[in-house]
């Protein structure tokens, strides 16, 4: 056995074994029934704003606290803090992907991406749905 | 059928572009095909004959695209919102410089830039390379396939009901089904277009895309050149490839990174790199691609590595599209921040990429039992040896990156649901910061070490001096510099640092080669250069990363019982400061001031911010902005600013502000008040505390003031005063309002109900619009500069080496 095939064989285990233990880390996508059965597990949502409870954020009390509300399509609902400013197009987003852990009656988030219309108006579907600049 | 006549159209570009993505699709066939005939003839006259067709196909093929090229830089250019391809990605407002941005904001303007790119390459081959064999027409087959099956992504065609491609040259009314594009005079009703992405009006989209496709346009070449040479049987294609290969690897990192450097000035992650899967993509076929670079020498010096070469140009090529496909596909969207959009061409993607990779790994398997490596025991002291080692690393490393990266493709082959990790920044970066330190310490011993073995001391002596150099270098960063970022445990932080010595061991050990052993001659030193350019890189990225300080901490506004929530399972960065207009606020080691905003012609709103270093009274003024976005869209988005200085970068973006649209409708409302009382206001109370009579010996003569004395206390235990007045002339009364702008308060002095018992009247106002405040994050990076002067360094070494084995192959 030549010492290159050894290498090679040492090397090729480290990565298998780095990417075994990657996948301790993952997280997983959750519902929002599902998320609130594992308490304090880092889980991700796709939800849409619950327009039905107004957006809570003042900059002048605390520009690192965000509340609002979510829904998921299975139409479980969850108040939703957040530790930073709000993202401009929050509101409008279609959908947002929430990840953190559900705390109590909360869900703490650690960070939101967005799908909103501007990033992603090449979406021939939103498009047709959208007719703008058009003045008369 | 539609007969109804639509007035102002321009249809004559459109169908000009059209025919010619249709006819650059025929010659690309062509050329491919009759490439291919010259390729596989045996008898010259017949490969002449073919090579002149071939070449004829391929000039049309090139002129075509050239032309699309132009035609839909007009379209754009001129607002031809017919078509909806400028009214998807261009506005009239648009800076001329960005019309550029918007061609390849879209897929297939970056389709058609891909193209144009290759279409250049070959012509460049078929100038550089009249010399070679009959070789050079496979290389030229291999490379019209691929434009090919390019054009196909382009033409726009259906075929029974499937879609082949999509046209940039659309019209808006054959696309879309609005009511208003029936109407014959509906170019009058479109005023304007959509827009460009915000993000991408920024100087650095200009020419980061444009850089970036001519890297992977560029792996084709390397990619060509092996598949020949497996048909062929014959390896001796590796010295006209390299210099090919080095200009890839050196274009393809320059263009990775002029994204990070977008990213950096113009996204508000704050940093150049995040691990984004779109980024992972770019980056894993120019990991593999240089070690395919350094396999290829290893064969050209001693016989092995062989099989390799052939692996890793094939892989790199492979990647290449893989991250075509995963950019494109849509399949990323809820995990990237910035992939383009799904066009309804996966199935079209996903046929690019087996096309190409089937063919090519079934015929490397048939013939890998051919490739027989040199029989004879590896030495441990030799260069390739080490060379090897770190090659398979790079490319263990791209295979981590990417087995990551294709978490969503795994979830829609299996469904899963699968998410990323909790910190899937530290999740790469606990991994490859040892892939960094096993590289770094190669790439510094590795010019030491001889081909075939490395006699006596050799190696011990010369390494000795740049050893000792760069203990005492790394020695005085740790002193000096440090590693702040201690978040990740003790474990973490020690890798960094051993990183931090390996990858100074890579700039010293390099340039110490460079000037000893080279003497200083620029005639061989391509990898010495790139070494220490890549080595600066990794030097930057290791101390600017784990140096980041947030300058924003918010320490005001916050109430002692939620300070707790620092340490909130959601990790919670209270990085974002509010400032209040004209008020310093402190931050670290600078009390900065919001002065005032402006708006720019293109509605750009900056907001002037004034740096005053606490120490040394040093000041200075940032301009993070906001645009507004497209039009029909709401909200923001926002660039940051920063301050270079040669050690620093001081990084600064606007989280929110406040919109001044909205109109003020609060008024005053009375209260009946004597000294000592209070009233409260909606986030805490106003307390009367004296009432003064003529305070100011300046006032006009004849004239009388009350002024009084209010403090006001927030909820939050924060305290202002206010001094609303009247001012008494002869028989007109003036009230003179104060506010408390922090807590959006104006407060005025109405009128004395009771003087005798002492019963005043105060107006107070709430007022949402009364305050202009922003919050903002600000960081400091340190020594980041080394990171952008390694980049260029490195990119240098790949040229010099390029061009040196250009001119020794012409030697020969």
């Amino acid at each position: 056995m030549k010492k290159t095939h050894l290498i090679l064989l040492v090397l090729i285990a480290a990565a298998i074994v780095v990417l075994i233990s990657y996948t301790g880390d993952l997280s997983s996508y959750e519902t929002i029934g599902s998320a609130k059965q594992k308490e304090g597990k880092f889980v991700n949502l796709i939800v849409k704003m619950d327009k039905s409870v107004a957006v809570q954020y003042d900059p002048v009390k605390d520009p690192n606290l965000l509340q609002f509300n979510v829904q998921d399509s299975l139409g479980g609902k969850i108040a939703v803090v957040y530790h930073n400013t709000m993202p401009t197009d929050m509101e409008k987003s279609e959908r947002l992907v929430l990840k953190g852990k559900v705390q109590g009656d909360h869900f703490e988030c650690s960070a939101i991406v967005m799908k909103c219309p501007s990033k992603y108006k090449d979406n021939p579907n939103a498009m047709k749905e959208q007719p703008v600049t058009i003045s008369n | 059928m539609n007969t109804t006549k639509f007035i102002g159209e321009h249809l004559l570009p459109g169908q000009i572009g059209y025919f010619l993505t249709i006819l650059s699709l025929v010659a690309a066939l062509l050329a491919t095909y009759a490439f291919a005939k010259a390729f596989f003839s045996k008898e010259l006259s017949v490969q002449a004959q073919w090579n002149r067709l071939a070449k004829i196909a391929f000039y049309i093929e090139a002129i075509s695209i050239f032309s699309c090229f132009i035609i839909l830089f007009y379209i754009i250019s001129n607002h031809l919102f017919e078509y909806k391809y400028a009214y998807m990605h261009s506005d009239k407002n648009l800076p001329y410089q960005y019309l550029l941005s918007c061609f390849w904001e879209g897929q297939e303007g970056s389709f058609l830039l891909w193209s144009f790119w290759h279409s250049v390459l070959g012509l460049l081959v078929l100038a550089r390379l009249k010399r070679w064999n009959n070789n050079i027409n496979g290389v030229m087959m291999v490379l019209n396939f691929v434009q090919f099956v390019l054009a196909t992504m382009v033409v726009g065609l259906f075929i029974f009901d499937a879609k082949l491609g999509s046209s940039p040259f659309l019209l808006l009314r054959e696309e879309m089904s609005w009511p208003i594009l029936a109407r014959p005079d509906y170019l009058h009703l479109i005023k304007d277009g959509t827009g460009l992405n915000t993000l991408l009006q920024n100087y650095w989209m200009v020419i980061h895309p444009p850089i970036l496709f001519l890297g992977f346009a560029s792996t084709t070449i390397p990619f060509a050149f092996a598949l020949v040479g497996l048909i062929k049987k014959e390896h001796d294609w590796m010295d006209l490839c390299l210099p090919w290969a080095s200009f890839s690897a050196g274009i393809l990192g320059l263009g990775i990174m002029m994204g990070a450097a977008w990213a950096y000035e113009s996204l508000t992650f704050g940093g150049y790199w995040a691990w984004d899967p779109v980024e992972n993509a770019s980056l894993v076929p120019w990991l593999t691609l240089v070690s395919a670079i350094h396999a290829c020498i290893i064969y050209r010096k001693t016989g092995g590595s062989l099989k390799t070469t052939y692996f890793f140009f094939g892989i790199s090529f492979l990647l290449v599209l893989y991250s075509t496909f995963l950019t494109r596909s849509g399949i990323l969207g809820d995990t990237s921040v910035h992939a383009f959009t799904d066009l309804g061409m996966n199935t079209q993607l996903l046929f690019f990429l087996l096309i190409f990779v089937l063919p090519y790994f079934v015929l490397f398997i048939v013939r890998m039992k051919d490739m027989k490596a040199p029989q004879k025991e590896d030495e441990i002291k030799s260069r390739e040896f080490w060379m090897l080692v770190g090659s398979l690393i790079l490319f263990l490393s791209a295979v981590v990156i990417i087995s990551i990266t294709s978490i969503p493709v795994f979830n829609k082959l299996f469904g899963t649901k699968i998410a990323p990790p909790e910190d899937a920044a530290f999740a790469h970066n606990q991994v490859q910061v040892f892939v960094a330190i096993i590289i770094g310490l190669l790439t510094a011993v590795g010019q030491y070490l001889k081909f075939k073995g490395t006699t006596g001391d050799y190696f011990k002596e010369k390494i000795k001096l740049p050893l000792l150099i760069t203990i005492v270098v790394t020695a005085v960063v740790y002193f000096f510099v440090g590693v702040k970022f201690t978040e990740k445990g003790i474990g973490f932080t020690g890798a960094i640092y051993v990183a931090l010595f390996a990858s100074i061991f890579t700039v010293v050990a390099n340039l110490f080669y460079f000037f000893s052993v080279q003497k200083g001659k620029l005639k061989s030193a391509g990898a010495s250069i790139g070494h220490v350019g890549f080595g600066l890189v990794l030097v930057g990225i290791l101390i600017s990363s784990s140096n980041k300080t947030v300058l924003s901490w918010n320490t005001t506004g916050i109430s002692p019982l939620r300070m707790e929530s620092k340490k909130s399972p959601a990790g919670n960065p209270k990085e974002n400061v509010t400032l209040f207009e004209g008020i310093a606020t402190d931050m670290g080691k600078y009390m900065v001031t919001y002065v005032q905003d402006s708006f720019d012609i293109l509605d750009k709103r900056f907001f002037v911010l004034k740096f005053k270093e606490k120490k040394t009274e040093e000041e200075f003024f940032l301009y993070p902005d906001v645009l507004k976005n497209n039009k029909g869209m709401e909200g923001f988005s926002a660039n940051p600013s920063s301050k270079h200085y040669w050690n620093k970068d001081i990084f600064v973006y606007v989280t929110s502000f406040q919109d001044h649209e909205k109109e003020d409708t609060s008024s005053f409302l009375p209260h009946q008040m004597a000294i000592g009382d209070s009233i409260f206001y909606s986030n805490g109370y106003v307390k009367l505390d004296k009432v003064l009579v003529n305070p100011n010996t300046n006032r006009p003569a004849g004239s009388n003031e009350l002024v009084l004395q209010l403090s006001v206390t927030s909820k939050e235990g924060l305290k202002y005063q206010a001094s609303p007045s009247i001012v008494l002339q002869g028989m007109s009364l003036q009230a003179n309002y104060d506010t408390v702008k922090a807590q959006n308060l104006v407060l005025s002095f109405n009128k004395v109900v009771d003087q005798q018992k002492g019963i005043l009247e105060i107006g107070l106002k709430e007022s949402a619009s009364l305050t202009n405040l922003i919050t903002l994050k600000a960081y400091e990076f340190p020594f980041i500069n080394i990171l952008w002067i390694g980049v260029i360094v490195m990119v240098l070494g790949f040229g010099l080496a390029a061009m040196n084995r250009v001119k020794k192959f012409k030697a020969k």
